[in-house]
């Protein structure tokens, strides 16, 4: 359950964010999370609940954008959707491969009032 | 009831001991959110919206990366080692310090949720330890990492053993500033270990088989375990040994060797 630790650092970022803007509470998160970030959206659902309890977030409107992942061969240069992370190059079968996008873990944007 | 601070130390608590010494420190695994107080004062607050773009994980990035400089500078290989629970990492750790303390010195942190067990029996081989109980916790991060080796005072040119706590999924997402991470599995686990957390395979420098003495008795293909993982990670090199009957523990102990002399020399290893 390292999404509870995820979900603690989503409230920190936030609590954080809205003292700086003078502000007293979130009314909507953005979070952009890749496929290949290693998160269970589900084990997030389920520390959010817990976590955001007395904080910012408590009331916030939550807003997750999934990030497919690619990946481009280090052989043949083919770009291609990595669904899990030994996925082979479509082209060639290789398994070497640089990842491109799918390991975001990030607050987007945040509304506060 | 803790006696620094006089809380009671719930179970969640991370507690910080380092064997042979009797005061601890400990923070809790879920600070208090700072409450708020606002008083209607007739102020409307308008919505304002925040681009931000932040990364969650960069406070633990943060505080790894200065772990990373902290180690560099000193001239201590960190290893992070993970694996599930019960595939003799700390075995492997006693023997590896037995065999190799008289070459360099090599100090533990050790990672589980409960019990100093696993620090005592480090203690036993006369190494500098550290036990973090996580509490509820399900990895270790640069935090209590940071915390621990302020502590433990690693010495220079050394190697620093960081045992996580044992679970293959999520120790893979905390950097914790160490040179490099290993993974164990031992030969009773399922040889498709690799593609079912491939996240920890990902980012790891070796891959230990341990308990080759028991692959007679066992129905476990090290060569299809080898090829799940390249699968994951083209770069892993691995290592079969037996951490009970000593067999290829050599060709752990050259990487060590090899590791810390590189680290050294040029702040990073291979």
């Amino acid at each position: 359950m390292h999404e509870l630790s995820i979900v603690m650092g989503i409230v920190e970022i936030a609590e954080s964010e809205t003292r700086k803007a003078g502000a007293v509470a979130v009314e909507s998160i953005e979070l952009e999370i890749g496929k290949l970030a290693g998160i269970q959206i589900d084990s997030l659902e389920f520390a959010w609940d817990v976590a955001v309890k007395n904080t910012v977030l408590q009331k916030a409107h939550r807003q997750i954008h999934h990030i497919p992942g690619k990946a481009r061969c280090s052989e043949c240069e083919t770009e291609f959707e990595m669904i899990e992370l030994y996925d082979a190059c479509p082209n060639c079968g290789q398994y070497f491969s640089e990842i491109l996008q799918g390991q975001e873990l990030r607050v987007k944007s945040l509304v506060v009032s | 009831m803790c006696t620094t601070c006089g809380c009671t130390q719930p179970s969640e608590a991370v507690t910080i001991t380092k064997i042979g010494e009797e005061s601890h420190a400990h923070r809790h695994y879920r600070d208090q959110p700072e409450h708020h107080h606002h008083h209607s004062n007739g102020h409307h607050h308008d919505a304002v919206t925040i681009e931000l773009e932040k990364d969650i994980l960069s406070k633990n990035n943060l505080l790894a990366q200065r772990n990373r400089g902290y180690f560099e500078a000193k001239g201590i290989l960190a290893l992070n080692l993970v694996s599930s629970p019960g595939s003799g990492k700390t075995s492997l750790l006693e023997r590896t310090i037995e065999d190799l303390k008289s070459e360099f010195p090599i100090s533990v942190i050790e990672g589980d949720q409960q019990t100093t067990n696993d620090a005592d029996r480090i203690a036993q081989t006369g190494a500098p330890v550290i036990q973090i109980n996580t509490g509820k916790g399900c990895h270790l991060d640069s935090e209590m990492i940071h915390q621990a080796v302020k502590k433990l005072k690693p010495a220079e040119e050394s190697v620093l053993m960081i045992e996580n706590v044992g679970n293959l999924v999520c120790p893979a997402m905390f950097d914790l500033g160490e040179a490099g991470r290993v993974v164990i599995i031992s030969v009773t686990e399922g040889e498709d270990k690799p593609i079912k957390y491939p996240d920890i395979f990902f980012g790891s420098k070796v891959c230990i088989f341990n308990k080759i003495d028991l692959l007679p008795y066992v129905n476990f293909d090290i060569e299809k375990a080898k090829n799940y993982a390249q699968q994951v990670n083209p770069h892993l090199k691995f290592i079969e040994l037996s951490a009970t009957t000593g067999e290829g523990l050599d060709q752990w102990y050259d990487w060590i060797r090899k590791s810390l002399k590189h680290f050294i020399k040029y702040q990073h290893i291979h």
